[in-house]
């Protein structure tokens, strides 16, 4: 096999090293078991992080192209999050903001090149 | 463990996650696409598929490999893009303390962006009642179960099918459209609008950050616009 042969060993201890990395950062405060809470003002922030991470995660990917503010109104991705949006407040279904945006999306971006 | 499946809370958090699945499952698919695409041998991605788990690492570290970076580089590359979840596990600690050491670990290893959203938006507050405590469990271990497979069996597909799928019909938006589902479910007051307009525009304006350090700025600028909104009243959580 072709694969094997281009397979690097330091590339496979640098992917184990990976997975440990996800294990430790996600689980990072729950490795040692000494009691503590966090302060008051903490936990109340803590209550507004969620929504804000999704936030985060996915505006960029809505807005923006190679790291540029996009400068066009040609971009599919403007759509489907409309079209997305407005299905989850008509139908507040999950799969149907999902596939309502996607049959948006494919024609413009594969159709128009939008 | 069996009482944990059978709970109905297990059931729950699994129905919960497979109504977003659709769009992690295609966002796991090109992510496959992409690893072969890059230039990952078939090994290496079926590795990096079945053991890392972390969508935005794998696609950060990906041409930190294809260009021979120093494991070190890699590695620490992987630790910056996953530092969000240091906070997620700061606010599920009082959630999963009471277990054993593997268990938290394993707990970890499941957290992703959906399933810390979607348990808290289900569980807001922790217990000590040791009923409350296992439905949460059964909760989480439902939702893990299915976001695990949503996301690893499409993305061993598109490494095999790596050839056969453009990445250029951008099939991994369904990814994003699934996380918006879920954003507009999680605005129950005015303020958690504003922590995600302000994260959303501080993640553009700072998007020049390395290492999408972008989202941790716009997560503490959330946080913190969001406090010094909130009337004193509100001040008080309650703890049980």
């Amino acid at each position: 096999m072709n694969a094997l042969a281009n397979t690097d060993g330091w590339t496979i201890i640098t992917i184990l090293g990976m997975a440990l990395v996800t294990v430790v950062t996600r689980g990072f405060f729950f490795i040692s078991s000494k009691t503590w809470t966090l302060p008051a003002w903490a936990e109340r922030g803590l209550y507004y992080a969620p929504i804000a991470a999704l936030a985060a995660v996915i505006v960029p990917e809505m807005v923006m192209t190679h790291g540029q503010f996009i400068s066009t109104v040609k971009d599919a991705r403007l759509y489907a999050v409309a079209v997305g949006l407005a299905w989850f407040y008509w139908r507040r279904g999950m799969f149907g903001t999902i596939v309502a945006g996607m049959a948006v999306y494919l024609p413009l971006h594969i159709g128009l090149g939008w | 463990m069996t009482t944990l499946f059978q709970h109905p809370e297990f059931r729950r958090g699994a129905r919960d996650m497979s109504s977003v699945a659709p769009g992690i499952a295609s966002w796991g698919l090109m992510t496959g696409v992409a690893m072969v695409k890059s230039g990952l041998s078939l090994p290496e991605a079926l590795l990096m598929g079945l053991t890392v788990f972390a969508g935005s690492s794998q696609l950060a570290a990906i041409p930190l490999i294809s260009a021979g970076a120093p494991m070190w580089v890699i590695l620490a590359t992987a630790f910056c893009v996953n530092l969000r979840f240091v906070v997620f596990s700061a606010h599920l600690r009082p959630y999963i303390m009471h277990q054993p050491l593997w268990r938290r670990m394993l707990s970890g290893y499941m957290t992703a962006d959906l399933s810390y959203v979607l348990f808290t938006r289900r569980y807001p507050q922790p217990s000590s009642d040791p009923v409350v405590r296992q439905a949460q469990e059964a909760y989480w271990a439902g939702n893990s179960a299915v976001n695990w497979a949503s996301w690893t069996i499409p993305g061993l597909l598109g490494i095999v099918l790596a050839n056969a799928i453009p990445p250029a019909w951008g099939l991994g938006f369904a990814g994003i459209l699934a996380l918006l589902g879920v954003l507009c479910s999680l605005i129950t007051d005015r303020l958690r609008a504003v922590s995600a307009g302000v994260a959303g525009a501080a993640a553009v304006a700072v998007f020049a950050l390395p290492l999408k350090l972008n989202i941790l700025v716009a997560i503490a600028a959330a946080v913190a616009v969001c406090m010094l909104l909130e009337k004193p009243k509100v001040a008080v959580v309650a703890k049980t």
